[in-house]
């Protein structure tokens, strides 16, 4: 195993005329999959251009697999693979063509007639890449960040405005990636994406990390859940609540309509079915809401649309 | 669906050695530019019909002699601006605006490594274009004199100052002004810069200024050699090389990559 973080990022600010999109961000990023998530604007690809090795930090220290993207770059180049937001490509290239020429680029290419027959770019034939619908496009672009075998795959929105077939086949990359040892930092807008696939994620907002763990830790951290139950009206709550672990609360929000809040797990439930037992209570309708990572996303960064 | 065999993916990263990165990049590049119609137009049919067209038809008065000994070296210069000013700055202008030269500052190869495989795009396509219109010319009665080292040493510079040009245009104006700029300056260092019109036609003042501009530099340096046998045309090499050192440098010193 390697010893120093995949990607390490101190402090780092990075500033267009007056406006701040990094602003004194850290982030250490470890072997696997990490999903960084934010809004739009917060900053997701300055951080990751930054590391890529295309901007210079304003101030703070970026290290990717231990170098400096900018100083040391071809030093880093041929370990890392990189995906574009969009384009990449000239116009006029054909699918296969261009990811034939970035394979030439490396030392030890994947094969490349497998890797355009799992993407399902082999349909693509002798259309130019302007004439690509845009999934065909992204799947291109995914197909030249990974074909010179790197440590390290940037990818950024891998998945935007693809079909769901097309965006199971990235997954299932993703994880092919991940299995075989290689590290992924991809930026996302969709949450069960970073769900599925992460190992960690980074939440991002007003270019700062504003939380970072684990999807589970960031689930159960931070946002709390409940459980619902329907049963006759006016039980004794302040009953329930001593049953209860010290850190829940339990309300009936409407007539014969209960809500605990707290930590839910396996012996919270089993603690509410047993004392509405005792009491001789059906609880119908009985309802667990776990937090998602959208939750958790709306609940951090607020659910107001920006600008 | 397929399944992938475990270990497919295992990180065996490198780059191949700079001389097949920079060979790759530089066949691509030129399979791109030979794809392009527009680009084709701009570099084979318009000098090929200018060619044929003026030296068959009286239309313009290219002084004592045959025409085609007048027009022949004009069109050589012609075919070298079309591709290394005008072809190279709208296909690197759009390259730039398509994230194709930021992807591939990602690469292992080095951006210098690019521009060399752009300069060999444009001096293999130069080649086809030199071959073409010399054969034509011949076909017309075109009688070339002169060294053609000297011929050869003012394509090389004039290429050095149009890639210059060219790239500073592609690397610091939009796509779109690119390609209308380009395309603009062209039309008018073809009728200003001495290719098809002898430069004694415009009225003194403006015929020296005209006379500093590259293309009139390079088509009346080739007509000294090609045309009277002249040996060295220390004045067209000279300017030539100005606009050379100074269009690299300011390219080299503005060039945006995305």
């Amino acid at each position: 195993m390697r010893s120093e973080p995949v990607v390490q990022v101190r402090s780092l600010v990075k500033r267009y005329g007056t406006k701040t999109a990094v602003d004194g961000l850290d982030l250490t990023v470890e072997a696997g999959v990490t999903a960084v998530l934010g809004p739009n604007g917060a900053g997701k690809t300055t951080t990751v251009e930054t590391c890529e090795g295309y901007l210079r930090p304003d101030s703070g220290t970026v290290r990717v697999l231990g170098l400096d993207p900018v100083r040391q770059a071809a030093e880093l180049r041929p370990r890392i693979g990189v995906m574009l937001q969009s384009g990449g490509v000239y116009s006029g290239a054909r699918a296969d063509e261009m990811l034939r020429h970035v394979a030439k680029l490396h030392a030890h290419p994947l094969d490349v007639d497998a890797l355009v027959e799992r993407l399902g770019l082999g349909s693509c034939g002798r259309t130019t890449y302007r004439r690509l619908s845009g999934g065909q496009q992204q799947r291109l672009a995914l197909a030249m960040a990974v074909v010179g075998r790197p440590e390290l795959v940037f990818l950024d929105e891998p998945t935007a405005g693809l079909d769901p077939q097309a965006r199971r086949a990235t997954w299932d990359l993703v994880r092919d990636l991940r299995s075989d040892g290689v590290c992924v930092i991809l930026t996302t807008h969709h949450m069960d994406e970073a769900e599925q696939l992460a190992d960690d994620v980074a939440i991002i907002d007003a270019g700062k990390v504003i939380a970072h763990g684990s999807p589970e830790e960031l689930c159960r951290g931070g946002a709390e859940n409940t459980l619902r139950f329907t049963g006759r009206p006016g039980l004794d709550v302040a009953s329930l609540l001593k049953a209860l672990p010290a850190d829940c609360t339990a309300a009936e929000l409407t007539p014969g309509s209960y809500r605990v809040v707290g930590k839910v797990d396996p012996q919270l439930l089993a603690t509410v079915t047993s004392w509405c037992a005792q009491h001789g209570v059906m609880p119908d309708r009985i309802s667990v809401e776990r937090h998602t990572l959208e939750d958790v996303f709306l609940e951090l960064t607020g659910k107001e649309l920006r600008s | 669906m397929t399944t992938t065999v475990p270990g497919t993916y295992t990180p065996k990263p490198g780059g191949s050695g700079l001389p097949r990165m920079i060979a790759a990049q530089a066949v691509l590049e030129t399979r791109m530019l030979l794809r392009n119609g527009e680009q084709l137009l701009l570099t084979v049919v318009i000098p090929t019909l200018l060619l044929v067209l003026f030296s068959s038809v009286d239309v313009v008065d290219t002084g004592a002699g045959k025409a085609v000994d007048f027009l022949a070296p004009g069109i050589l210069a012609l075919a070298v601006m079309s591709t290394a000013f005008t072809g190279q700055a709208i296909a690197t202008g759009f390259e730039r605006r398509y994230g194709v030269l930021k992807r591939l500052a990602s690469s292992p190869l080095p951006r210098w490594g690019l521009m060399t495989a752009k300069t060999a795009s444009v001096l293999v396509t130069e080649i086809l274009q030199v071959l073409l219109v010399t054969v034509i010319a011949l076909a017309l009665g075109w009688s070339p004199h002169g060294n053609p080292l000297t011929v050869l040493l003012l394509l090389v510079l004039g290429t050095a100052a149009f890639s210059g040009l060219g790239l500073l245009m592609a690397g610091t104006l939009k796509a779109e002004a690119t390609l209308a700029a380009a395309n603009l300056v062209f039309l008018l260092l073809l009728v200003g810069g001495g290719v098809i019109v002898p430069l004694e036609k415009f009225p003194s003042g403006v015929r020296e200024v005209l006379g500093l501009l590259p293309i009139s530099a390079l088509s009346d340096g080739l007509r000294e050699v090609l045309r009277h046998g002249a040996g060295l045309p220390w004045a067209d090499l000279g300017i030539l090389t100005v606009w050379g050192v100074v269009g690299l440098a300011a390219a080299g010193r503005f060039f945006r990559w995305e």
